[in-house]
């Protein structure tokens, strides 16, 4: 299975469940780095599919809590090499497929090829770039397509109908459907414009879709059921983390809400 | 193809107005990197530039206003005791006599007229030198659109007077405390603010960078420098200059003064970018000379930034030049060769501000210092030539940081 089916299939798994799939945030090395691959693995017990965020200087699709946390990692001297060679060095690894986050430029400074081997390597299935809007793809696109992995794309409530379509069949692994015009952080109501927005991309696509953005809690979890083949928890599991808190346990808690 | 040929044939292609193409593309450089959140607003933004920024109504509206009330065309000034002194003739492009006392207006009056048009509900821009901040005020008080400006909180502190210009011309000005608390970081915020509401709001980005189609509308509307440059120097003289100078920040001035000259293969071209303290990464805000290709705030061009990709903060005593990145267009016009980047350190500048006011009379911007101390070179090298500076803007913003500088010990 190549590791972009992976992602789908892990999401299809939760599906198959019953239940919507738990695709879980954290930014590498915050709030300690010494915690990461720690931190991870909890993460990972309780996700079916996990994110981790590669810190950079600029994240202008983010909000406060992201923007803390990337700071915070950075002062730490996190760096996408660093991120790599601690997940290559990891055993055992998760049994959730892991995807990477990163704007744009840490990842053209470390060259597409290189990048993609090495994320192969690393056992990395994929990437979401929240800057690489879907016609300037290239060359990140073919460098992770000849090692199989995803990249992931992202439409959102003001995507036009065709550009929509297009996104959908190039997406790999789900399609990132941002809940809001907005950065991350916030606290979305999902109100009824959502639901249909969300029922919209999910006849379109050929890959499962996965809400993400301003998603916090178990009500809005409920609200989201039936529209979503998974949702994306961000800020909220960050800041759980900050706490000090079990973010395993506090997955764990969203789940058995939605049932 | 030899590398000269495939820039010779860059350079046709740009003097035969084929550049930015359809992408936004100036070579390799330039595009579209933001969340597609954004698309739509750029793609309506680009549609509205094509339908308005030629049309006969909107070039009639715009000319009107900036005769009117921005005071255009601006004065060609021959820098008489300036030129006895550094040894060529220096010609000084008056922008500073502008309303609000820059360069900057010319683009915030004309986005300003475009965004009314696309139906836009508020405006938001970023600042650093304060400036565009004070232009964009003064145009949307003007034309009756509400406004909100981003400005780092050093920028605020070192740029005070202007944060309190802005206020009374009615906007609403918004300290930004993250990453550096400079332009870069207002930059940041501003497009945090815009993608919260991408139809209704209309983001005035007040330099040549961000994703297309802004680098290449801010050169539009900046363009009538150069024009009126080209013809007041050939009234006057009977020539073209040997060379033209401006400073270079995100390089809205200096595109705006070269534009015109790019085909006048024998006019030397010159950008001056902030040397700061000196050439470590870290300690000044030279991207062309310093930088390697990236990505910042939607567009692909030189970043200073370390080795991880990780953009650098920057050092300048001039607030509008302390950013990491430069224009596209910039970046291309570096790589094939026909503008030649250099930079000039915050003393050089200091020192060219307390000639030219000791000189001619005139106040610059710490900004424009920079491009005077270009041309200070310039002459030594070149006695007796001619050359237009582009005299950006005017110094009185730029007191605070002049009381700790040229003024420290005086009571
Ligand atoms: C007077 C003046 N000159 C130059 C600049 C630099 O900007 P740009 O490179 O876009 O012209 C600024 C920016 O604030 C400015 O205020």
């Amino acid at each position: 299975m190549n590791a972009h089916e992976s992602i789908t299939a892990a999401i299809r798994a939760a599906n198959a469940r019953g239940e919507p799939a738990l695709v879980a945030y954290l930014t590498a090395g915050f709030p300690s780095r010494e915690r990461f691959l720690e931190d991870l693995r909890q993460v990972a017990e309780g996700a079916d599919v996990v994110e981790i965020g590669v810190p950079f200087s600029d994240p202008m699709a983010d909000g406060v809590t992201i923007q803390r946390s990337s700071r915070v990692a950075l002062s730490q001297g996190v760096s996408l090499g660093w991120i790599l060679g601690e997940l290559e060095r990891m055993t055992p690894r998760p049994r959730a497929p892991l995807l990477l986050m990163s704007y744009l430029n840490p990842l053209l400074a470390f060259g597409a090829d290189r990048l993609a081997e090495t994320a192969r390597r690393a056992g990395v299935g994929g990437f979401i770039v929240p800057d690489l809007p879907f016609d300037e793809g290239e060359p990140m696109r073919a460098a992770f397509a000849a090692r199989g992995l995803a990249l992931v794309r992202m439409v959102t409530p003001v995507t036009q109908p065709e550009r929509l379509r297009r996104i959908c069949a190039d997406s790999q692994g789900f399609v990132y459907a941002v809940t809001m015009t907005g950065t991350t952080g916030k606290h979305v109501a999902v109100p009824q414009e959502v639901t249909q927005y969300l029922d919209a991309v999910r006849a379109l696509s050929p890959v499962p879709v996965c809400a993400g953005f301003g998603i916090r809690g178990r009500e809005q979890l409920e609200r989201l059921r039936g529209h979503v083949d998974g949702v994306v928890i961000g800020s909220a599991l960050v800041e759980t983390l900050e706490r000090g808190a079990d973010p395993a346990a506090w997955l764990r808690g969203l789940r058995n809400a939605e049932r | 193809m030899s590398s000269s040929t495939e820039h010779a044939d860059a350079l046709a292609e740009l003097i035969a107005g084929r550049i930015p193409d359809a992408r936004g593309r100036f070579g390799p450089f330039g595009g579209r990197y933001v969340p597609e959140t954004l698309i739509p607003a750029l793609d309506r933004l680009e549609e509205g530039v094509r339908e308005h920024l030629r049309a006969p109504s909107f070039q009639q509206e715009l000319a009107a206003e900036l005769s009117s009330w921005v005071g255009r065309p601006t004065a060609l000034t021959f820098a008489g005791r300036l030129s006895g002194r550094w040894g060529a003739k220096i010609w000084l492009k008056r922008e500073d006599l502008a309303h609000t006392g820059a360069h900057k207006i010319n683009n915030a009056l004309g986005q300003a007229l475009l965004a009314r048009r696309l139906g836009a509900r508020r405006i938001v821009a970023e600042t650093g030198a304060g400036q565009h901040g004070v232009a964009s005020a003064a145009a949307c008080a003007r034309l009756g659109l509400p406004c909100t400006v981003y400005m780092g909180a050093v920028d605020m502190e070192r740029q005070a007077p202007n944060v309190g210009r802005m206020r009374l011309l009615g906007a609403t000005v918004v300290p930004v405390t993250g990453g550096d608390a400079t332009l870069r970081a207002a930059i940041d915020e501003a497009l945090r603010d815009w993608v919260s509401d991408p139809l209704e709001t209309y983001y005035l980005l007040g330099s040549a960078v961000g994703p297309h189609p802004y680098p290449y509308l801010v050169r539009e509307l900046q363009a009538v420098i150069g024009r009126e440059a080209r013809a007041q120097i050939r009234e006057k003289t009977g020539a073209l200059p040997e060379a033209v100078i401006a400073c270079v920040g995100g390089g809205s001035n200096s595109i705006g003064m070269f534009h015109a000259f790019v085909p006048d293969r024998d006019v030397e071209i010159i950008g001056v970018e902030a040397g700061g303290k000196g050439p470590a990464l870290g300690d000044n805000a030279a991207t062309i000379s310093h930088g390697r290709p990236g990505v910042l705030h939607g567009t692909y061009s030189l970043l200073l930034q370390d080795a991880d990709g990780q953009v650098q903060e920057t050092q300048s005593v001039s607030a509008g030049l302390d950013y990491s990145g430069v224009g596209p267009e910039h970046a291309f016009l570096a790589h094939i060769g026909r503008v030649r980047y250099e930079s000039a350190g915050d003393q050089e500048a200091l020192d060219a501000v307390r000639t030219l006011c000791e000189t001619e009379g005139i106040l610059p911007a710490l900004e424009s210092a920079h491009a005077l101390a270009g041309a200070k070179r310039w002459a030594e090298r070149h006695p007796g030539g001619t050359v237009v500076v582009c005299l950006s803007g005017r110094g009185d913003k730029d007191m605070p940081t002049l009381q700790r500088t040229l003024l420290k010990g005086d009571q």
